[in-house]
């Protein structure tokens, strides 16, 4: 029963909501139901199948309330969950961040959902796919490919009530030469697994692995960069343009404690503080990359500008923090926009007169909060460009370097491509900061 | 969980991140009270039963299930008040099958016979479907079956056991400690996991273990409003394998950082409000701290930094799954080949000797079985700076010519498949009586480090880059002030060839991992690494200080 209707959903919440005896009760019922396989040396490593379905409740009695939940849907076990609910609510402190339970809502109705999932048979085909490629190149291949779909539904005492449904299938490989000196790298999200061709995405990843066989160590130092789609988003917030986006928060701005904060207390929402080509918005219809239809607080999701023309739109209020500065809550996007051009990556490189092709960055942490300055090194596939043509595969390299000064330097956008649910154009951007080199391929 | 939820549960500075809602930790929200509940282990050996000759029927050579209840509970607060109180249970069953050489998994929340019996067709199948493309079959080196065996964690106190009111006490008890020593902002958690796991095997195994973990910590804000500027200071404690007792600070426990530091380390037991109170005073001796002038430095690092430092840079390298190439599409490969170990280069300075270890008390990583059903061991990974083994599990040991498992095979639920994880990797203490002050003494010019603060390696684990949580400047032989703005860059071989000096077992403890992330799809696992300080010559510092206008 891991994907429930709209209507089995919503009859099986009602059910719990009757058995209610709490001020405000909340309901939700989350159900997926996935499936992975996993390869490394051109070989199948592991696989695995996993359905579930839970309800959690959410009880309040005045400022307090207690949350229990369950995975089976007998009465008797969604009587007791009810129960425990109330219970811990009694005994729960007061919240002095106390927001009454959301009325009913508008939703939108985001394409979120592919109607045929990948099998078992159909995910060993993709993966065979990808390593017969490389098996046939002397490459060697090591890729993941997990996917299935989901629900989310909720119900509660003030009457709302919200439902939606969502598949999507992710797939990555990293191409090796046999003799370790090459590596390649190529990453796909979809909605609808039969867009996923792993074929052509490994071809790209075999393609860099050759290509960065004999890599040239150069001096760490400010270099020009064409940043590809997966050196921005590839890791959510730990990625460069994550870490930045996923930021974007009011409260932590208004306390002092981010790059948000305005010196003498506020935030910069309404400054200007990056390059005026630089929009970011988030959009639940947006076709390419679908949203959720509704947050975990049931808000509804709609199109939002958070970055326009290089000026903070707007930052996430919660609806505690929202109250509190009497402005309207912000629901969390799933997922971001950026606009660029409608330049190629490869159109970028013609443009450029010296500068570094960068595949993949890796393994990025927070330096400072205060400026969000970053380390991470590329990796996977790092070219010299000259005159307009990659020249030679050079050596990895680590760098330091923050989102805000990166998004002051930029030169060139190429066009948006879909990468962990985000739409990111490809970024050329001067004057990026590298510190140090690394014997890593 | 995606890693952005580890961000949420770990940056407590939170600086950075949306928090709308803390996440459980994989699992879901309970009423405490039952969590206490045992489940008969006959009746656990009657699933597993089912499952395992439901597989065997199906046509799988080997075959093993974990029936697991995995608890956690998480409280989070912030200055006078509980943010959320997060009890989750997770409960179900995993069966792994080896079938025409292929791994299948499946796994259930339906903990039923039929259930178990459909989910371990369900692995056979998929074993099946993936041994069509399969290469390479899987060979498992010969493990003997232990019958029914049981095995705890030795704790004193369990935490699920202790009333949530007094844990909400202490965590705001040291909200006030620091507040009244002028933070600005603080947030503490403690997070506590039990894992109650079963596994049964075909090789006649039936392992009932009883598994807990504790981490109390938090993130102290100061901040000047006038100028913007903003400093946190982490508690520089240890997540452990213990239970609640940790919590009961002992002063025999309590080891003195070097002289004018102020720094207070901490063993077995833990004084969560001293050093509440200590973060407020030195974070805010933060804000007006010198900025560090870069360039080569001769390094003291306190074992609550070195911890992580050895984590990144020998227990990940020396796993052998990514040695071999089984993680090269995301944790990475490793430096340490086969044929880099056949060369004999030294890894470390002749003082270098590092353990792995799965028996050491107190420790996350001690367990009395791994979750393939191979007894734990302790063994050497570097003697006298040279490498002499890897980190393995049942499925690698023949590719080393090797007879058996280390025991590293672990999954962090009932629903992941297990696959090899780091044991605990300790550097051991120097042989020879020697004190952190006396270290100091002999550094002309340098830094002490204490606390994990900001990391990152490359993917084969040459080049890396440390934070850290407190800095003080050390010249001619003494400490004379705090530091601001200090990470080292260093090449793993390079580093651990500059260890000049190890301080003795008097000062030794442990740092941990609770979220150490690594597969796909990413499983966390908990992991300790022990040292006493120790000291590197001429390491390279950068600046990181920077303007954003």
């Amino acid at each position: 029963m891991a994907i429930l209707s709209k209507d089995e959903a919503q009859a099986l919440l009602k059910k719990v909501l009757s058995y209610s005896t709490a001020d405000e009760c909340e309901v939700s019922l989350n159900g997926r139901t996935t499936g992975n396989i996993r390869y490394a040396r051109n070989s199948v490593s592991t696989a695995g199948a996993a359905d579930s379905v839970s309800l959690a409740v959410e009880s309040r009695f005045g400022k307090r309330s207690g949350v229990a939940t369950c995975n089976e849907f007998d009465e008797a076990t969604l009587r007791r969950c009810v129960q425990r609910a109330e219970e811990i609510a009694r005994l729960a402190p007061e919240s002095p961040e106390y927001v009454p339970l959301l009325g009913p809502q508008t939703y939108l109705s985001p394409p979120s959902a592919a109607t045929t999932l990948l099998t078992a048979a159909t995910r060993a085909q993709a993966a065979a796919d990808s390593m017969n490629l490389c098996a046939a190149k002397k490459l060697t291949a090591a890729g993941f490919i997990d996917g299935g779909a989901r629900f989310q539904a909720m119900r509660n005492s003030k009457g709302l009530e919200a439902y939606q449904q969502s598949t999507n299938t992710d797939f990555s490989v990293t191409v090796r030469t046999a003799d370790g000196r090459g590596s390649g790298y190529a990453i796909a999200d979809v909605t609808d697994p039969a867009k996923l061709n792993t074929k052509v995405l490994t071809q790209r990843a075999a393609d860099k692995a050759l290509g960065s066989v004999n890599a040239k160590a150069i001096e760490p130092g400010k270099y020009t960069v064409i940043l590809e789609p997966a050196a921005l988003m590839d890791g959510g917030d730990l990625s460069l343009l994550g870490g930045l986006v996923y930021g974007l928060d009011a409260r932590s701005a208004d306390e002092g404690r981010s790059f948000l904060s305005k010196k003498g207390g506020g935030n910069r929402k309404g400054e200007k503080l990056f390059d005026e080509r630089v929009s970011i918005y988030s959009d639940p219809l947006n076709a390419e990359v679908p949203g959720n239809a509704f947050d975990n607080d049931g808000l509804p999701t709609k199109r939002m500008n958070w970055v326009e023309k290089g000026v903070v739109k707007n930052l996430y209020y919660s609806r505690f923090w929202a109250e509190k500065n009497k402005v309207a809550p912000t629901p969390f996007p799933s997922g971001f926009i950026m606009t660029g051009g409608t330049q190629s990556t490869a159109e970028l490189i013609k443009g450029t007169a010296k500068g570094i092709l960068v595949t993949r960055l890796w393994y990025i942490r927070e330096v400072d909060p205060q400026t969000l300055l970053y380390t991470g090194l590329t990796r996977d596939g790092t070219f010299y460009i000259e005159n307009g043509a990659i020249k030679f595969p050079i050596k990895n390299l680590r760098f330091n370097e923050s989102p805000i000064i990166m998004l002051n330097n930029v030169e060139a956008m190429g066009r948006p491509q879909r990468l962990a649910g985000c739409l990111i154009p490809p970024l050329k951007i001067r004057d990026f900061t590298f510190t140090s080199l690394s014997d890593a391929i | 969980m995606r890693r952005r939820d580890f961000v949420g549960l770990t940056g407590l500075a939170a600086g950075a991140c949306f928090l709308p809602n803390f996440p459980s930790l994989g699992g879901t929200p309970v009423d405490p009270a039952r969590l206490l509940e045992g489940i008969d282990p006959a009746l656990k050996k009657r699933l597993a039963d089912a499952a395992l000759n439901a597989a065997k029927s199906a046509g799988a050579s080997y075959a093993d299930v974990r029936i697991g209840r995995y608890l956690n509970q998480s409280i989070f607060t912030r200055e006078k008040q509980v943010q959320n109180i997060v009890s989750g249970e997770s409960f179900g069953a995993g069966v792994r099958v080896l079938a025409n050489g292929t791994w299948g998994f499946a796994a259930t929340n339906t903990v039923t016979e039929a259930s178990l019996a459909k989910a371990a067709q369900l692995a056979v199948a998929i074993a099946k479907a993936n041994a069509k493309v399969q290469k390479e079959q899987v060979k498992l080196a010969p493990q003997k079956g232990f019958g029914e065996v049981s095995w705890k964690t030795p704790i004193q106190q369990n935490a699920f056991e202790v009333p949530v009111a007094q844990k909400v006490e202490l965590l705001l008890a040291a909200n006030a400690k620091a507040t009244d020593n002028g933070a600005a902002f603080v947030n503490s958690a403690l997070f506590q996991i039990n894992e109650q796991k079963y596994f049964a095997s075909t090789d006649g195994s039936y392992i009932d273990q009883d598994v807990h973990r504790i981490w109390p910590t938090f993130s102290v804000t100061a901040i000047d409003r006038a100028s913007g500027k903003f400093r946190t200071r982490d508690a520089l404690n240890a997540p452990m394998g213990l239970g609640y007792e940790y919590l009961t600070p002992k002063a025999a426990d309590k080891v003195a950082g070097p002289a004018g530091s102020g720094v207070v380390g901490y063993r077995n037991s833990y004084d969560m409000l001293e050093d509440a109170a200590l973060a407020a005073k030195q974070v805010k001796e933060k804000l007006t701290a010198k900025s560090v002038t870069p360039g080569k430095y001769d390094l003291v690092l306190d074992p609550n930094h070195l911890g992580l430092t050895i984590h990144e840079s020998v227990g990940h390298p020396l796993e052998l799954d990514r040695v071999l190439g089984y993680e090269a599409n995301y944790a990475g490969t490793s430096f340490a080949t086969l044929e880099w170990k056949a060369k004999q280069i030294p890894y470390g300075s002749k003082l270098v000797n590092i353990v792995a270890d799965k028996l050491q008390p107190g420790s996350l990583g001690a367990v009395g079985y791994d979750d393939e059903g191979v007894k734990t061991k302790q063994w050497d990974l570097i003697r006298e700076g040279m490498l002499v083994n890897y980190e393995k599990i049942r499925d690698q040991a023949h590719i080393v010519n090797q007879a058996e498992s280390d025991g590293c095979c672990y999954a962090d639920s009932w629903n992941s498949v297990q696959f090899q994880r780091m044991p605990n990797v300790s550097l051991q203490p120097g042989p020879a009586k020697h004190s952190v002050d006396e270290m100091i003494k002999g550094v002309d010019k340098g830094i002490y480090i204490a606390g994990r603060g900001s990391y990152s390696i490359d993917q084969q684990r040459y080049n890396f880059q440390f934070g850290g949580q407190v800095f003080y400047a050390i010249e001619k032989g003494r400490i004379t002030g705090m530091l601001e703005d200090v990470a080292y860059q260093a090449n793993t071989q390079e580093f651990w060839n500059s260890c000049a000096a190890i301080c003795d077992q008097s000062d030794y403890r442990l740092f941990g991992s609770f979220f150490d992330g690594k597969g796909q799809p990413s499983q966390v696992s908990a992991v300790s690494h022990g040292s006493s300080t120790t000291r590197f010559n001429g390491v390279n510092v950068i600046n990181t200080a920077r303007k954003i206008g």
